[in-house]
């Protein structure tokens, strides 16, 4: 087989990848820590990054596109063709301090957290990272807006009775504070292709943060297909940014927006029902559609299995679900 | 040796998986066969559907099988796998219906009937460890 030695830094080290072999095989034989299982490329446990080259692409072979863009690979594919500096997953990260430049309100229990940065903070609009306060406790939480906005970052930040970080960014933290935020995460964000493609967009709470910069970076990028957004939440008080939506709806004619309430109230405006099964009645054909799902865990896994049958594919649901910390 | 049978030859030493046409044709079979099984209130209790992503994975590396792709389960991975299933209650009935889909599947995709009838024969091969017998 043809193939030359190549050289895999991973933090530091260096390990050499013989002819032929595989990254994930060349890494078991230096006795590297790296998870794995199947071996031929279908349970995705070996994923790994590369932090510089473009990987081979028989490596990145059944990968979603978001993944594929940052250089993800599965290690057990990977027969290098040149060095490579590769990234576990578990690896530690690296923070940058920001400077809190606005903290206000967005209803009744929700915090708009801006935070600004000296240089540019490269990331897709719709993924998350942690931030950290300075004993060292962290969460992760998700961007808001899309990185064209001037070196800042965007939270909606909902306070968690009991929750110990929400309550201090909701309580402590004012202008002017710094606070380190990790380098971006997460697949779920919109990519430039297929733009006739249909877009729906469900999410609850705050899982409309990431849902706010998709949104604004499909219609930034032309997306010229359907976009449907439905928000939802029990009260009316618990959704916001309700007036900015309705304006963008009327300034595009592609994007709609549905804001959903579950509660007994509903005043005018707004549809009765959960936002799962209001957006799910809504469709008799997800075929060809890409889906983005945010928010509660239970209706993402439940509404990844509702669009699935529905007919969109898997590789074009994306989702990250919020995972609340135990307090 | 003539050239047509070399080309004979050649067709035969093909396994199952490259004349089936190898893993896009797994990919086009995947969803279909579990969107199939997932509509099935005869064996959807068996498919934990809490991750989705994992049982498209699973669902994957049944077709490789099927395909005599490659593929590293034992007779042994196959009984543990299932295990926790057979406790559930799963039995031949079941197992009849997983076929029923994966047929359905391949003839939806118009794969050429002796292609299926190969690729169902691997699939059966596996019953008795899939039912822990």
């Amino acid at each position: 087989m043809k193939g030359v030695m190549v050289k895999l830094t991973i933090e530091e080290k260096t390990y050499s990848c013989q002819p032929g072999e595989t990254v994930l095989d060349a890494l078991l034989r230096e006795h590297v820590n790296i998870s794995y299982a199947c071996k031929k490329g279908t349970c995705h446990s070996c994923m790994v990054r590369s932090a510089d080259t473009l990987p081979p692409e028989a490596a990145q072979a059944g990968l979603k596109n978001t993944l594929k863009k940052q250089n993800h690979f599965l290690a057990c594919l990977c027969r290098p063709e040149q060095d490579m500096i590769i990234k576990l997953p578990d690896q530690s990260e690296f923070y940058t301090e920001g400077t809190v430049v606005v903290n206000e309100m967005l209803n009744r229990n929700t915090l708009l957290l801006v935070i600004a940065f000296e240089d540019a903070f490269e990331f897709s609009a719709g993924q998350f990272v942690n931030l950290q306060r300075a004993d060292g406790l962290t969460r992760s939480y998700s961007i808001a807006n899309t990185p064209q906005e001037s070196n800042t970052l965007e939270f909606h930040i909902r306070r968690l009775t009991g929750g110990r970080f929400s309550e201090w960014l909701h309580d402590e933290i004012t202008v002017g504070d710094t606070i380190a935020v990790s380098e971006p995460r997460g697949h779920c964000f919109y990519l430039p292709e297929r733009s006739e493609q249909g877009l729906l967009l469900v999410g609850t709470g705050t899982g409309l943060a990431p849902l706010a910069g998709i949104l604004t970076d499909a219609l930034a990028q032309g997306h010229s297909g359907p976009i449907y957004l439905f928000h939802g939440s029990r009260e009316f008080d618990d959704l916001y940014r309700i007036d900015e939506l309705r304006q963008l709806a009327r300034q595009h004619q592609n994007f709609h927006y549905i804001p959903c309430l579950s509660g007994k109230h509903v005043p005018e405006g707004f549809t009765h029902g959960r936002v799962n099964e209001v957006a799910l009645a809504s469709f008799t054909d997800l075929k060809d559609w890409r889906v983005f799902l945010c928010g509660h865990p239970e209706m993402v896994n439940q509404m990844k299995k509702m669009t699935f049958l529905k007919g969109a594919s898997m590789k074009d649901i994306y989702a990250d679900a919020f995972f609340v910390t135990p307090v | 040796m003539t050239d047509t049978q070399n080309n004979q030859e050649a067709t035969m030493s093909k396994t199952l998986y490259e004349r089936i046409g190898g893993e896009a044709a797994v990919n086009a079979a995947v969803e279909l066969f579990y969107r199939k099984v997932l509509n099935d209130y005869r064996i959807n209790r068996f498919f934990d559907d809490s991750d989705m992503d994992k049982q498209i994975a699973k669902q994957k590396a049944f077709f490789t099988m099927a395909f005599g792709g490659p593929n590293n389960y034992t007779g042994r991975d196959m009984r543990n796998a299932h295990a926790p299933l057979v406790k559930m209650g799963l039995d031949n009935s079941h197992f009849d219906a997983v076929m029923e889909h994966l047929g359905a599947t391949l003839v939806e995709l118009k794969v050429p009937a002796d292609l299926i009838a190969e690729a169902a024969a691997i699939a059966e091969s596996a019953r008795n460890d899939v039912l822990g017998k």
